[in-house]
C-alpha cells in the first residue's frame, strides 16, 4: 500500500529519500554509535565498486575476478600524488581523474589480451592480473621504493576544499561534524553520479551493444557491432569506476596497503552483484549494502553471546564468516536470480506469472 | 561483376584445412544455395566470407576486396547472416532483439518501416514482441534471426541452416519466406544441409564435400544428377 502511495506521488517519495539520505549519518550516529558512520561511508564506497564491476559483469557478460586491481591503482595513485611518499600533494581533483583515467588504461590493458576468452578463461586470467597488481604493490619497495612494499602508504591527505580538510570534527551551523559525516555526503554524490551514469550507459546504444555481446557474440559481430571495441569499453568504463572508489578509500582511510586488494575482496564485490541481481542497478545497491554491513552487524555476535549465556563461547570473528557463508549459500538456493532481480532474470528463475505461461504454451510449435 | 566473389578461400583450424580453395560466386538478386554434408565445411565458408576466422584466399564484395576488414565493418557493408542455430539474443526481447538488427543504420524513418515490413512478414513475432527470444519455439526463433537480418537492410543475405532442427511445417513456412525475401531483391546464399529443398528454391547451387566445392550448376541439373541424387537425396 505504502509502495502504491509513492508510485502514485513519485515527488513524494523523492523528497523523503533526499531527506533520508541526508540525515542519515546523523541518525546512524546517534542510534548505532560513531563507528557506523564509517560503515556508511564504506557501503557508499562497495557501491560505486560494485555498480563498477556490474558494467563489465552484469552489462557486458565477461566475468572479472580481478577487479580489485582497478580499486588498487586508483587508491596508489592517490596515495602517491598526495602523500609525504614522494612530498607530493596535489589537490584531490586533480588525483581522483588521474587515478580513475589511469585505471581505464590498465582495464584496457587487461582487456586486450583476454578479448577471445569467455567464462572461465577469462575468469582465470582476470583473476590472475588483480593478483599480479597486489604482488607488485607488495614488492615494489626495491630498488626504487614505489609502493613502499607491505608496509603501505601513510599519511594520505585528507580531501579538502581550499583551506577546508576532511578531517577532525568540524562545527557547521551548531553541528558537531566529523570527517566519517563529510566523506559521506562526498562519497553520496559520487554514489549517485555512478548510479546515474551506469542508468544512462544500459538504456544507451553502447549498453545494447553490451547485451547483445553477452547473449551471442558472433550474431553481434554480424550485427554490426564491433565486439573488439565494445568489450574494451566495458574494461575501461568497468575500470575507471573501481579507479574513482580507490582514490577515494585512500584518501578516506589515510593508510593503503596490498593487504586491502587481496583476492577475497574481488570475490567480495563479485558477491554483491549476484546476491542483488545481476545486470540491475537497484539490485546490485542493494547487494552492495547488505554485504558490507552485515559483516559489521555479525561483529556484534560476541555481545549476543555475553548477554544470553554469559560469555562468549565461540570468537565472533570465526562466527561472522560462517553466518555470512550460510546466508550466501540459502540465498543461491532459494532465491538464485538475485533479491532484486531484472524483468528477464526474474522470468527465467520463476515461471509463475501469465506471460510465462503464454512463453510455455509457445514452446510447443504444433499449431504452427 | 558478381555481388559476392569467392577466389581459392582456405581456412585452417589448428592443423586441419576445413576449407580447401573454394571458389564462388553469387551474382546480385540470385539465390544461391552451398549443400553439403555435416562438416563439409559450409559454415567455415560463410565464417571465412564475415571475417568471422582467419583464412586465406580473395573476397570481393561488390568489387571490392573484404581483406583486412572486420566482421562489423562487413556487416555494415550490407551482409547479413543468419547464423547456425539461430544466435538470437537469448535475454532480449522479440522487439530488442529486432533493434538490434538495425544497429549499423541511422535512418530512423527506414528502420520503422522495416520493422512493420517484418512484423507483417512474421505476425507471430509481433505477437510475441515483448517476450524474450529465449522463451521462443525453435522456429520462431528462427523466423526472428531472419527477421533481425531483415532490418539491416542487407543486400547480401547469408542463411546458414535455416532448417536445421525445426518442425516439417515451420521448414515449410521459413522457406516461403526465404523466397519472398528473394523476390524482393535480396540476394541470398542459402547453406543447407537439406540439399532436397535447397535445390527447389535455388536458382543455382555448389556442392562442397570436405572443404572442397565438387559440383556446380544449375538447381535443376544438380538435383538431376545421379551424384548428387544418390549423394544428398537418399536415392
Amino acid at each position: 500500500m505504502i509502495m502504491g502511495f509513492f508510485r502514485k506521488h513519485p515527488q513524494i517519495a523523492f523528497v523523503l529519500l533526499a531527506a533520508l539520505l541526508l540525515a542519515l549519518p546523523f541518525l546512524v550516529g546517534a542510534g548505532l554509535g560513531k563507528s557506523w558512520v564509517r560503515v556508511l561511508d564504506f557501503v557508499l564506497l562497495y557501491v560505486i565498486l560494485a555498480l563498477g564491476l556490474n558494467i563489465v559483469v552484469g552489462y557486458a557478460g565477461l566475468l572479472d575476478l580481478g577487479f580489485v586491481a582497478f580499486y588498487a591503482l586508483g587508491a596508489y595513485v592517490y596515495a602517491w600524488l598526495a602523500s609525504p611518499h614522494f612530498g607530493l600533494h596535489l589537490p584531490f581533483w586533480a588525483v581522483l581523474p588521474l587515478g580513475a583515467a589511469l585505471a581505464g588504461v590498465f582495464g584496457v590493458l587487461l582487456g586486450t589480451p583476454t578479448l577471445r576468452l569467455r567464462g572461465d578463461y577469462l575468469a582465470i586470467v582476470t583473476l590472475g592480473f588483480g593478483e599480479i597488481i597486489r604482488i607488485f604493490m607488495n614488492n615494489l619497495n626495491a630498488p626504487v621504493n614505489i609502493t613502499n612494499g607491505p608496509q603501505g602508504i601513510n599519511l594520505i591527505d585528507p580531501v579538502a576544499f581550499g583551506g577546508f580538510a576532511f578531517a577532525g570534527t568540524h562545527t557547521l551551523l551548531g553541528l558537531k561534524v566529523s570527517a566519517a559525516h563529510l566523506y559521506y555526503y562526498l562519497f553520496l554524490a559520487f554514489t549517485l553520479a555512478t548510479i546515474f551514469v551506469a542508468m544512462r550507459l544500459q538504456d544507451s546504444r553502447i549498453g545494447r551493444a553490451w547485451a547483445a555481446i553477452r547473449e551471442d557474440e558472433v550474431a553481434a559481430a554480424a550485427m554490426g557491432i564491433n565486439t573488439r571495441n565494445v568489450k574494451l569499453l566495458a574494461f575501461a568504463m568497468g575500470a575507471t569506476f573501481g579507479g574513482l572508489a580507490g582514490g577515494l578509500f585512500a584518501s578516506f582511510q589515510g593508510f593503503i596497503s596490498p593487504e586491502s586488494f587481496n583476492l577475497l575482496e574481488s570475490i567480495m564485490i563479485l558477491c554483491m552483484i549476484v546476491l542483488g541481481g545481476m545486470g540491475h542497478i537497484p539490485g546490485v545497491i542493494l547487494g552492495a549494502v547488505l554485504l558490507t554491513v552485515l559483516p559489521e552487524a555479525l561483529r556484534h555476535i560476541g555481545d549476543i553471546q555475553r548477554a544470553w549465556l554469559g560469555q562468549v563461547v565461540v570468537d565472533p570473528a570465526d562466527l561472522r564468516m560462517l553466518l555470512f557463508g550460510a546466508a550466501l549459500v540459502l540465498m543461491m538456493l532459494y532465491r538464485p536470480e538475485g533479491l532484486i532481480p531484472s524483468r528477464q532474470r526474474k522470468r527465467e528463475f520463476h515461471a509463475e506469472d501469465s506471460v510465462a505461461e503464454q512463453e510455455q504454451a509457445s514452446l510447443y510449435d504444433a499449431r504452427g | 561483376m558478381s555481388l559476392l566473389e569467392v577466389r581459392d578461400l582456405r581456412i585452417h583450424y589448428g592443423g586441419i584445412e576445413a576449407v580447401r580453395g573454394v571458389d564462388l560466386a553469387v551474382e546480385e538478386g540470385e539465390l544461391v544455395c552451398l549443400i553439403g554434408a555435416n562438416g563439409a565445411g559450409k559454415t567455415s565458408t560463410l565464417k571465412g566470407v564475415l571475417g568471422l576466422v582467419a583464412h586465406s584466399g580473395a573476397v570481393r564484395y561488390a568489387g571490392h576486396p573484404l581483406k583486412g576488414l572486420a566482421t562489423h565493418a562487413i556487416a555494415a557493408r550490407g551482409v547479413a547472416l543468419v547464423p547456425e542455430g539461430r544466435g538470437v539474443f537469448a535475454r532480449l526481447t522479440v522487439a530488442e532483439n529486432l533493434d538490434m538488427g538495425a544497429y549499423s543504420r541511422r535512418d530512423r524513418a527506414g528502420v520503422r518501416a522495416d520493422l512493420d515490413h517484418v512484423y507483417n512478414l512474421f505476425p507471430r513475432l509481433f505477437e510475441r514482441r515483448a517476450q524474450t527470444a529465449g522463451t521462443l519455439s525453435g522456429g520462431e526463433q528462427q523466423m526472428l534471426a531472419i527477421g533481425r537480418a531483415l532490418m539491416s537492410r542487407p543486400r547480401l543475405l547469408l542463411l546458414d541452416e535455416p532448417s536445421m532442427g525445426l518442425a516439417p511445417l515451420m521448414v515449410q513456412k521459413i522457406y516461403e519466406t526465404i523466397q519472398a525475401v528473394s523476390r524482393e531483391g535480396v540476394t541470398l546464399l542459402l547453406v543447407e544441409q537439406n540439399a532436397n529443398l535447397a535445390l527447389r528454391v535455388s536458382s543455382r547451387g555448389y556442392v562442397m564435400e570436405s572443404g572442397a566445392i565438387t559440383l556446380s550448376g544449375p538447381s535443376q541439373e544438380l538435383a538431376a544428377d545421379p551424384q548428387v541424387r544418390a549423394a544428398y537425396l537418399g536415392e
